[in-house]
């Protein structure tokens, strides 16, 4: 691994921060990247299903999910970790992460105070694995011109006035984050940006060190020169000295550690961060300079005199042909009055030509010789996708089945009625819709809830009837008016015909009709239903679509089995209240004596 | 801070409180008491359970982190002979230090506070050990040796076996390494007890979260009874929350010495312990010439180094510290005014100005205009104060808003007739202090 990052490079980011996210995807956007940086947040008390962020003055949205694992499984390109944990939970978070075998290359730890044998276990677990750790305690690592880890760099202001926005000459280590934004300011005036800076972090034990960082930049061909800027205290500074001495190291590197002033003053004064203050001589900033010039390094004789320093060796490096002059790219503007949308659409678009069907112009849908049918048009607009032929003539089977039930059933009758008051078609249909819930077909969706909850649970038929029982409601979908075993619905009949044709497999019709045997010994008309039929039928072709457990019930929750019926019985409706407008039926009026009155008189 | 020091009296607390679970085949008790006068030792020797105050005869010693107690003549262990502390001569020895300073051997002074009183533990120097456990690198090295006491400091390398553990090592791996590199010439029949209580230790010093644990000298006594004689601690704080029950409350003291901080730096430190901000302020020379409000950690330390290194002269140098992490208004100038009020109650004693940096790199995501609101605010009250002491003040800032905020602190001190030169990002950080000193000149 030569190069940290690169402009492919995405990241899952463990906690949903707002904020830095939105600073990557300006970055992003800012340096034209093809894809955003973040392919997911890890969210774990959120129960939302994405989150909308700016792309530019667009906006984009990023999935959410609830653990590591869920959002590699579905992001498994996503080799970087970002992990904002608090210092109680980046622990977990990174032990988790690494244990997902060739999933992370790179794991970031913001949090400051991680206890430090946790942190020891972390980095070296995380070593074991062949796991880059940029921290803990740190803003992070860019690679200008691919990729940026949260708030490093600062504002896109800053960003540009530094040239981050893309690749330098120079490769930047530092521990402190805050130094790590003068660096690059400093190294944009003097020279001409940073190909690749790490801040390493500020605790004592942090999981990629100075060497790691620098033996990576002399590996990476964009890096011809690097700036280690080191701290008193640890001795991490001298891997670096022994690996220039050993010709490990050959590209030119400035360095500098602060805290000189250390020396002053009597230990009890601490400068600056936990891994800093010096336990022994070869510790001091002072020590760690001397070694690093005597190596050949070139170190400055102050801190102030750093800008002089880069600029000399830039130049000699420029001067050489090792560096070129690298031209300004352009860079993307986001507006500043950028506004938030309302709206979300996922499924169709009229902006462009044509209107798009899930990105489909209609017109190659639309006629017969498109190979579409109505039920491919549905799949396309309800569930984002085109099933596969058995799937597609299932639903449409559904729909003819369930098109009409004669003029009795609730819905219809509402219909007729209101027909026959002289409202339109848009009102009577209403009328006959609103009649559609828990008592008219409504059966569908709990038939499909609860038979999916026995099946998933290996309940047996008869642990099923007695968790039903406990439930306190008749089972949906069993049970008939007329409809027998010796008299059966050949409506089902057909369906299931069907099924054993074309579905590759129905486990939860196989284990509902076995629920049918149970119940229909205790009574004959206690059959799986229609509604039943279809409502199962439906899990089991998710299931066969390869659904997982979660989308099929949001399916069921978000009222798509419903949906079907309520599609299907408009046909019935709309034949129904045609019907009656063809017929000019007259004003429809209850009889009377069809009303039993029972009216108390009140006193007077 | 992450490694912080505890008083040898509280890590023998902690070593009581986990005996059994540790330690068990080996017996320790607890005789230790910590006073602040001989007053309050007397009224705990008449205590149920602190009988042996009066019974036995006592050692005395400061417990206040600082070492080499005995070099320092500060172990009380006899009054005529060896093992002959009464109660009254310990009360006495201890009300007599407390009323004056002292100064030790390296120098540092303050004045004696707390005492650790123990009984005499008569033994031979055949039954002293050694042994400590800390992190050097990216490992664990628990330390034995069969010499304890002051000497096992003279020869470190002949005297002392070292065990290098690593992190990620198994229990069962550990036992067998500690066995396998115990000091070669451990007596006979004390090697397995010896080598046992070792893996218990350093079980113990892992488990509860040690950075640093020291018995010197550990004495084995007969019956596989323990006296730790001398004790050095230092807790990881940072495991605090995982160690609620385990340490319970745990007081870190300042270093000898260094607890007379000034009503300042307290100020400073209660404001920060309140604040979600970060404010630091270490005061180096009451007198000096430089006073820097710094914002950030690191920059805070580059221009400490700077002015070391260009003024020649570190007591310019009057004070360090930083404000970060967004502090409000109120917060900066609370932390301006108390520097401002410090800077202005001396003129320098040669004559010459005093310069003020108000300094900084280049913020992440601070509204660097918002926190110059509440140094300006302080600089209209200290202004004419400020001028008293010939004040030259330099400011160097990035960041967001931070055009607006030069330009905002330019305008106030025109206005209340300060001398300030203010500089943006295209300055290097630290080039206000080489300017400001040549300018001095």
């Amino acid at each position: 691994m030569s190069r940290l990052f690169t402009r492919d490079t995405q990241a899952i980011f463990w906690n949903n921060n707002k904020s830095a996210i939105q600073r990557m995807l300006d970055y992003d956007y800012t340096i034209s990247r093809e894809k955003p940086s973040i392919a997911a947040i890890v969210a774990p008390t959120s129960g939302a299903k994405f989150e909308k962020f700016f792309y530019g003055n667009d906006e984009i949205m990023i999935p959410l999910y609830k653990s590591t694992p869920e959002a590699t499984t579905e992001h498994p390109n996503a080799d970087v970790l970002l992990n904002f944990g608090s210092f109680r939970t980046a622990y977990d978070v990174v032990m988790e992460a690494i244990k997902l075998d060739g999933q992370f290359k790179t794991i970031m730890v913001t949090a400051e105070g991680i206890p430090e044998r946790r942190a020891r276990i972390m980095n070296q677990a995380a070593r074991d694995k062949g796991v880059t750790v940029i921290g803990p305690a740190t803003v992070g690592a860019i690679a200008p011109g691919a990729f940026k880890i949260a708030n490093i760099g600062g504002t896109i202001e800053n960003i540009i006035n530094s040239k981050l926005n893309r690749c330098g000459s120079c490769g930047l280590v530092t521990r402190s984050g805050g130094l790590f934004n003068e660096m690059s300011n400093i190294i944009s005036i003097n020279a001409d940006g940073i190909a690749e800076g790490v801040a390493i972090g500020g605790d004592r034990f942090v999981g990629s060190v100075f060497i790691d960082n620098l033996l990576r930049m002399e590996s990476n061909p964009d890096v011809k020169y690097m700036i280690l800027l080191g701290e008193v205290g640890g001795v991490e500074e001298y891997k670096v000295i022994d690996a220039v001495k050993s010709g490990k190291i050959t590209k030119p590197i400035i360095s500098w550690c602060i805290g000189t002033i250390a020396k002053h003053f009597e230990s009890g004064v601490q400068f600056g961060h936990a891994g800093a203050s010096a336990n022994a001589d070869a510790e001091t900033a002072e020590a760690k300079n001397k070694a690093m010039r005597e190596a050949g390094f070139y170190v400055p004789d102050s801190f102030n005199d750093i800008p002089a320093t880069i600029h000399r060796v830039y130049k000699d490096l420029l001067s050489k042909g090792v560096i070129q002059k690298i031209e300004e790219p352009k860079v993307r503007k986001i507006s500043k009055t950028r506004k938030a949308k309302n709206f979300i659409c996922t499924i169709s678009d009229d902006r462009g030509e044509e209107a798009t069907y899930c990105g489909i112009p209609i017109s190659k849908v639309a006629t017969p010789d498109t190979g579409y049918s109505l039920g491919d048009v549905m799949s396309l607009l309800w569930f984002k996708r085109r099933y596969p032929k058995w799937a597609v003539d299932f639903i449409e089977t559904v729909l003819k089945t369930v098109a009409d039930h004669g003029p009795a059933v609730s819905g219809a009758h509402n219909a007729k009625v209101t027909a026959r008051a002289g409202k339109d078609v848009v009102s009577s249909l209403i009328s006959g819709l609103l009649t559609i819930g828990p008592r008219f077909g409504g059966a569908i969706d709990g038939a499909a809830k609860y038979f999916k909850y026995g099946y998933d649970n290996n309940l047996s038929p008869k642990e099923f009837l007695s968790y039903m029982k406990n439930q306190g409601i008749p089972i949906p979908g069993i049970g008939h008016r007329i409809k027998s075993v010796r008299n059966p619905d050949l409506r089902i009949s057909g369906l299931k015909k069907y099924v054993n044709e074309y579905f590759p497999s129905s486990p939860v019709l196989d284990y509902a009709l076995e629920v049918e045997k149970l119940t229909t010994s205790k009574k004959d008309n206690l059959i799986l239903n229609v509604d039943g039929t279809i409502g199962v039928l439906m899990v089991d072709m998710w299931k066969e679509l390869g659904y997982d457990d979660d989308e099929i019930e949001t399916f069921i929750e978000a009222g798509a089995l419903n949906a079907f019926f309520i599609l299907g019985r408009c046909i019935g409706f709309i034949g129904h209240i045609l019907d009656e407008k063809r017929l000019n039926m007259p004003m429809y009026r209850h009889p009377w004596d069809d009303i039993l009155y029972d009216v108390e008189e009140m006193e007077a | 801070m992450a490694q912080r020091a505890i008083r040898e009296y509280d890590g023998k607390a902690l070593f009581s409180k986990h005996w059994k679970k540790y330690f068990d085949g080996f017996s320790y008790s607890f005789k230790s008491v910590l006073v602040s006068s001989g007053d309050e030792l007397k009224k705990i020797a008449q205590k149920h359970g602190f009988e042996w105050l009066n019974q036995e005869p006592l050692v005395v010693k400061p417990d206040m982190l600082f070492g080499k107690r005995g070099k320092n003549g500060l172990v009380l262990f006899k009054d005529k002979k060896p093992g002959d502390v009464s109660l009254e001569v310990a009360a006495s020895w201890i009300d007599e230090k407390i009323s004056v300073p002292t100064v030790l051997l390296s120098g540092q002074h303050g004045t004696l506070t707390h005492f650790i009183v123990e009984p005499f533990t008569p033994h031979s120097g055949e039954q002293e050990y050694y042994i400590s456990a800390t992190t050097v690198g990216e490992d664990d090295v628990l330390y034995m040796s069969t010499e304890g006491g002051m000497e096992v400091e003279d020869g470190w390398e002949e005297k002392v076996t070292e065990v290098v553990i690593p992190i990620n090592m198994q229990d069962a791996n550990i036992d067998h390494l500690v066995h396998a590199n115990a000091p070669a010439d451990l007596p006979e029949d004390k090697r397995e007890a010896f080598v046992s209580f070792a893996i218990d230790f350093f079980r113990f010093y892992r488990d509860l979260n040690f950075a640093y644990l020291e018995i010197n000298p550990l004495v084995m006594l007969d019956n596989n009874e323990m006296a730790i004689l001398d004790l050095v601690a230092r807790l990881d704080d940072t495991a605090g929350y995982l160690m609620v029950d385990s340490w319970g409350k745990m007081e870190y003291p300042t270093a000898f010495g260094m607890e007379d901080q000034s009503d300042e730096e307290k100020a400073i430190a209660e404001a920060d312990a309140r604040s979600g901000a970060s404010l630091k302020l270490t005061i180096l020379n009451p007198m000096g010439r430089i006073w820097t409000m710094v914002a950030g950690g690191g920059a805070s330390v580059v221009y400490a180094d700077t002015i070391a290194d260009l003024s020649g002269n570190v007591s310019d140098l009057a004070n360090y510290g930083e404000y970060s992490g967004g502090p409000t208004t109120d917060e900066t100038k609370f932390y301006a005014d108390t520097i401002f009020d410090l800077m202005t109650r001396f003129k320098d004693p040669k004559g010459k100005g005093k310069i003020l940096i108000i300094g900084g790199a280049i913020a992440n995501f601070t509204d660097v205009a918002k926190t110059f609101t509440g140094i300006i605010q302080s600089l209209e009250e200290y202004a004419q104060k400020l001028k008293n002491v010939g004040t030259k003040i330099y400011v160097r800032r990035g960041g967001p808003n931070y055009k607006k905020g030069l330009k905002d602190i330019k305008e106030a001190a025109d206005r209340l007739g300060l001398y300030m030169e203010v500089y943006g990002p295209e300055t290097h950080v630290t080039d206000i202090v080489r300017m400001s000193l040549e300018n001095g000149e």
